[in-house]
């Protein structure tokens, strides 16, 4: 009997093309809507949170503006911020920019930088080829130095690099380490490369504060252990910066990525939200152009409905061959609509270059969607049909 | 005499019309035996239609009895009223009603849907019925390919289809030149020798001869006539 019913609503769906598919239009707008909105905003986000993610979650990163009497974190602030619970170290930041000497071949606006052993443990895949600097390093201001690729064939075109020697500002220094080009970089030397076009080399950050003539540090990084206790760990280090700066206010500025994370997540839930409210009103248009449509339908075929009757159909039989209708159709919309949906979002990912992906939540959702419309929007009318009392139904002929 | 199919007695049947009632059958009595061709012949406004409503399920009596197959038809829900008319019923339509996007067969396969016959042997009945009533020829073909005699006749094999115990006929002739009439009215006879009991309500004494019996109806009340013209 199910498979009769569903054999003749369909029929009749397929009787009707033209009139179904201007039915269907409002579900196939709406639910391409739900879906495609919701992949593409869901493809952004997360396309720059593994971009923010690359960067460095689990970290802090202070600019220290310092006050007028103290300019900066000395050695003792930062040997504080090490001291906190759940840091699992300070890496300090500083960059200027100098030229590269090698056998009279000078390069100039090289990026220096000054790192210390924690950026190496902390930071995966800084050097292709040598050895990272240590502590020893930083205590001794050794005069070693990494340098990039792009600098070593500035100076070295064709030869290892690897021991030898070059002069920057006057003061020989070692190659010990040849930078990795895909490393990733932090935040920081993000914001700060706006001017590096001629290289990179990394010297140790004690060496560097020698070499800028400077005794305080103006950018850190700091290294969370456990992001759980990312709230409690930062009111710590807000109350070390506090003491250091005199609780002077404006004096430093704490940048966490992962609360920046939290609030797009935030924001990611607001949009699908508002999108999908959006999206739920053209799906109750739809919806309410399916009632109509299958009001007529019911009204067209009184005749029919009362000769099923009399041939001994039962009002739920009857009733149940409009709902299928209904539902075929808002289903009918919300599988095109998901199709153009997925269709729009892959156009759209390759156009803006974020991975395509699909998103089956929003399949789930504008397809659940339809189904749901089908059953609330066709049971007035299908309940009508199967209340038609027969012989109205027949004589009206 | 043979097996009652049918009693009525003291049927009434009133509707509202405003604030008064309208009585459109005044207490009607019926007996109807197995394998009788009876017609109910009446002018239109004396309560032909009522009367067929009735006898066919399609609606129930304001009060009197009325047994269907040894069944009491006067309280019945709506959906039992479906079952006894799919079991118990072939109506046959003055404009035959067919379904215009269905082929002959789907059309007499239809009241077997509806009494949960099987695909396989829907079709088979449903083929049989139709060389039954002489159209092997035309079951793939849709209603407006066919002539309306033949229309007739397709709606006549879906009455028998379920094999009911009455076949209500309503005016079958009234859309029909008057020799497709004859010639349909003929089928009703062999279809009455053949054991099958009908009950045709028309307004025409010329049809209503057909009948074995004739029952004439009259605001609202039945009188038995001078029984066998034929």
């Amino acid at each position: 009997m199910l498979r009769e019913n569903i054999r003749m609503s369909w029929q009749n769906i397929l009787n009707n093309k033209m009139r179904s598919f201007l039915t269907i239009l409002g579900i196939v707008i709406g639910v391409t809507a739900i879906i495609a909105l919701i992949s593409i905003v869901q493809g952004v986000i997360d396309e720059s949170n593994k971009q923010f993610v690359g960067m460095g979650t689990g970290r802090v990163t202070v600019q220290a503006f310092g006050t007028p009497l103290k300019q900066g974190l000395s050695f003792n602030d930062i040997e504080s911020l090490s001291q906190i619970e759940n840091v699992t170290g300070v890496s300090p930041n500083l960059s200027f920019n100098s030229s590269v000497v090698k056998d009279g071949n000078v390069v100039e606006d090289v990026v220096i930088e000054g790192k210390n052993e924690v950026y190496f443990k902390t930071t995966e895949d800084v050097i292709s080829r040598g050895r990272v600097f240590n502590i020893l390093d930083m205590e001794s201001k050794n005069k070693v130095v990494m340098i990039d690729t792009e600098l070593s064939e500035s100076l070295f075109f064709g030869r290892d690099p690897m021991g030898e020697n070059i002069i920057i500002n006057g003061t020989s220094y070692s190659i010990v380490g040849i930078l990795n080009d895909e490393s990733s970089d932090d935040i920081m030397s993000m914001i700060d490369s706006s001017s590096a076009p001629n290289g990179k080399v990394i010297i140790p950050y004690t060496t560097a504060m020698t070499m800028a003539g400077i005794g305080n540090i103006f950018t850190i990084e700091i290294i969370i252990d456990d992001t759980n206790f990312m709230d409690q760990t930062i009111d710590k280090i807000e109350s070390v910066l506090n003491q250091a700066f005199n609780f002077k206010e404006d004096s430093y500025n704490l940048i966490n990525l992962d609360s920046l994370l939290d609030m797009m997540e935030t924001l990611q839930g607001m949009m699908t939200a508002m999108l999908t409210g959006i999206a739920a009103i053209s799906l109750l248009v739809g919806g309410i152009g399916i009632m109509n449509m299958m009001l007529v339908s019911v009204t067209e075929r009184t005749t029919e409905i009362g000769l099923r009757k009399a041939l001994g159909a039962e009002p739920g039989s009857i009733q149940i061959q409009f709902l299928l209708e209904s539902i075929f159709l808002s289903l009918l919309g919300g599988i095109i609509g998901a199709i153009l949906g997925l269709s729009i979002t892959y156009i759209a990912s390759d156009i803006i270059g974020i991975p395509f992906k699909i998103n089956y939540t929003a399949i789930f959702l504008g397809v659940g969607f339809s189904a749901a419309i089908g059953i609330i929007f066709g049971w007035a009318p299908a309940r009508k049909a199967s209340m038609l009392n027969p012989i109205d139904a027949l004589r009206s002929v | 005499m043979s097996e009652t199919i049918l009693d009525m007695k003291d049927i009434v049947k009133s509707y509202r019309m405003g604030d008064e009632d309208q009585v459109v059958l005044k207490g009607v009595n019926l007996v109807v035996h197995k394998g009788e061709f009876i017609s109910i012949l009446g002018p239109s406004g004396s309560g032909k239609s009522t009367m067929m409503n009735i006898i066919g399920c399609l609606d129930t009596p304001t009060s009197g009895t009325y047994l269907l197959g040894g069944r009491n038809i006067t309280d019945q829900s709506q959906k039992q009223l479906a079952r006894i008319r799919s079991k118990e019923i072939g109506f046959i339509f003055q404009s035959f009603q067919l379904l215009p996007r269905l082929s002959a067969r789907e059309n007499v396969e239809l009241p077997l849907i509806y009494a949960h016959v099987p695909p396989q042997e829907r079709k088979i009945r449903a083929e049989e019925m139709l060389k039954k009533v002489g159209l092997e020829e035309k079951m793939n073909h849709r209603p407006n390919q066919l002539s309306g005699g033949q229309q007739q006749r397709v709606a006549i094999a879906r009455a028998l289809a379920n094999n009911p115990t009455i076949l209500l006929a309503d005016e079958p002739t009234g859309a029909l030149d008057q020799k497709t009439g004859k010639q349909v009215m003929n089928l009703f006879k062999e279809l009455n020798q053949e054991g099958n009991t009908i009950i045709m309500i028309t307004h025409d004494i010329n049809i209503a001869k057909y009948a074995n019996r004739i029952v004439n109806i009259l605001d609202g009340n039945l009188f038995e006539g001078d029984v066998n013209y034929a």
